[in-house]
């Protein structure tokens, strides 16, 4: 029998494991829930074994099924991918350009999910688990309603599996995420509306086509992929828990599963409990748990999304509700950030760490100097800012921020010449110097 | 004022398996008193305790959510459809 089983989030009923998403009582969503009991033994050890311990755990390839415990995963699954474990980085210089204080440099980390695999995306850590389980019920058709990045990795994951995809995205989506998905093969059809409109046809069309569908019938274990992230941190960080973390909130659910991973960590005694504040991050063009959290409203109101951080523009986030509650009650915040403000973002981040982020990481960045300056997150307490999603999808929102420089002639002489144009007359001055200083030290 | 009902895979166990309906009714408020009395075991299932609309049931009307026509307080034109879905997945 299985270590996991979905449960209502509402009610509480119990549905044993099936491609479902709601529970047909209260119309609630369902959510993986595990055996802790089971799981604590294998930490702590019984007869002398601990395959669970932290100790152990490191000991695994570096990839996210180096938690495959606290993943609801068919028995027998076999990965064929090594999804995940993507770099935690300090994050010194962006720091001090945040906080405008040199005491957060050593405090301020990046979780790179820019460069997980194989999209560049977090996506890749939920579809990687909601695939297992397609196969695992027999699917041959996987399916998503998607803003891209998702799209990208069911495509990716399919090819590699040998299922076939069928993907329903908004048409106006970013020119490289519909091509991410078209060279895996996988049927894209575009529809004529935004997210919240591709979603709900998805739910109609799961009623009528027996496909997995990973965000809408296979959602509860898709979720459950989001916690890698999650356990990656606390185990980088040398098993221990941040005090913020700052998370770019769509549909709501990466928040919500980092803070169940974080709280499973604390129920097996993998790491200290601990507090830890979580912040969202949306644009402003779709706002609605940001306006909920600034304006202290209990309900979630939908948005007509107008943003040009497309992986983010869900006007109805389905964990909306959620998100609220996990922010409100870690005694957390959530900003958002015009599109402006976002650009500005996405290159400080790339001109201070080297990190190329998408739209979505630009409002994680943005928000995270407008907690700075409100003083919600302090220069001396540990933060990770989430960055979920890769920039080289997203560079048609930098058209025209860069001027294509004139070329010139292939020798020293327009070099030279190119070089006093370009440089102010201080940077000359130092140069000359410089060379000069070098000359006489080679003679 | 007829208006055509759309009943998904997952209210139809309590509507005998009917997955569409088209009925006389002139706002949400009557829509749900015409699909009480005809599915009398679906009315716990929209509603709560308080009488409210359950926190996770979506309500569309020609494609549209209703929260942005008004809410409960819009009034049906004839011809409308009306969707409705029990929470929504996705993102």
């Amino acid at each position: 029998m299985a270590h996991y089983e979905l449960r209502c989030r509402e009610c509480g009923r119990t549905w044993g494991n099936q491609p479902r998403s709601i529970c047909d009582d209260c119309f609630s969503p369902l959510e993986v829930t595990y055996d802790y009991d089971a799981l604590r033994a294998t930490v702590h050890g019984s007869n002398g074994h601990s395959p669970f311990s932290r100790e152990r755990i490191s000991q695994r390839p570096p990839n996210m099924w180096r938690y495959s415990e606290l993943l609801p995963l068919p028995q027998g699954f076999e990965p064929r991918l090594p999804v995940g474990f993507t770099p935690l980085l300090h994050a010194p210089h962006l720091a001090e350009r945040l906080s405008g204080t040199t005491e957060a440099a050593a405090n301020l980390y990046i979780k790179n999910d820019a460069v997980c695999l194989p999209t560049l995306s977090f996506k890749d850590r939920v579809v990687a688990v909601a695939l297992a389980q397609a196969r695992a019920f027999g699917f041959e058709t996987v399916s998503c309603s998607s803003t891209g990045n998702l799209a990208n990795a069911v495509a990716a994951h399919a090819a590699r599996e040998g299922l076939k995809a069928w993907i329903f995205i908004p048409a106006d989506l970013e020119p490289a995420k519909i091509l991410g998905t078209n060279v895996f093969g996988a049927k894209v059809v575009r529809i004529a509306g935004n997210y919240d409109q591709v979603n709900r046809l998805c739910s109609q069309i799961a009623d009528e086509h027996r496909w997995g569908f990973v965000n809408v019938n296979l959602r509860p274990y898709y979720a459950e992929g989001s916690k890698t992230v999650g356990f990656e941190i606390a185990e980088q960080l040398g098993w221990r828990l941040p005090d913020n973390v700052v998370c770019p909130m769509a549909g709501g659910s990466l928040i919500v599963k980092i803070k169940k991973a974080f709280d499973e960590l604390i129920k097996l005694g993998l790491v200290e409990g601990k507090e830890v504040k979580f912040f969202g991050a949306q644009a402003t063009g779709c706002s609605p748990i940001s306006t909920a959290i600034k304006t202290g409203s209990a309900e979630i109101e939908p948005q007509k999304p107008a943003t040009i951080a497309r992986s983010l523009a869900i006007g109805n986030p389905a964990d909306g509700h959620y998100a609220l509650k996990t922010i409100k009650s870690s005694g957390g915040w959530s900003e958002d950030v015009s599109d402006p403000e976002m650009i500005d973002s996405i290159r400080l981040l790339a001109e201070t760490e080297g990190i190329f982020t998408e739209t979505a990481g630009g409002v994680t960045v943005g928000t995270a100097g407008k907690l700075f300056r409100q003083d919600r997150i302090l220069p001396e307490e540990t933060t990770v800012l989430c960055v979920t999603g890769n920039g080289l999808k997203t560079t048609d929102v930098l058209a025209g921020v860069y001027e294509t420089e004139r070329p010139i002639a292939p020798k020293l002489a327009e070099f030279e010449k190119y070089l006093q144009q370009t440089l102010d007359i201080d940077e000359v001055a130092d140069i000359v110097a410089a060379s000069e200083e070098a000359a006489s030290v080679g003679a | 004022m007829p208006i055509k009902v759309q009943i998904p895979a997952a209210l139809r166990r309590h509507t005998d398996g009917v997955g569409s309906i088209t009925c006389a009714a002139s706002n949400l408020g009557e829509l749900f008193s015409v699909l009480d009395e005809k599915f009398p075991g679906l009315k716990p299932h929209l509603r709560d305790d308080k009488g409210q609309i359950r926190r996770f049931l979506n309500i569309y009307v020609n494609e549209e959510d209703i929260r942005f026509l008004g809410g409960p307080e819009y009034a049906f034109r004839e011809g409308d459809e009306v969707l409705l879905v029990p929470s929504i997945a996705g993102g």
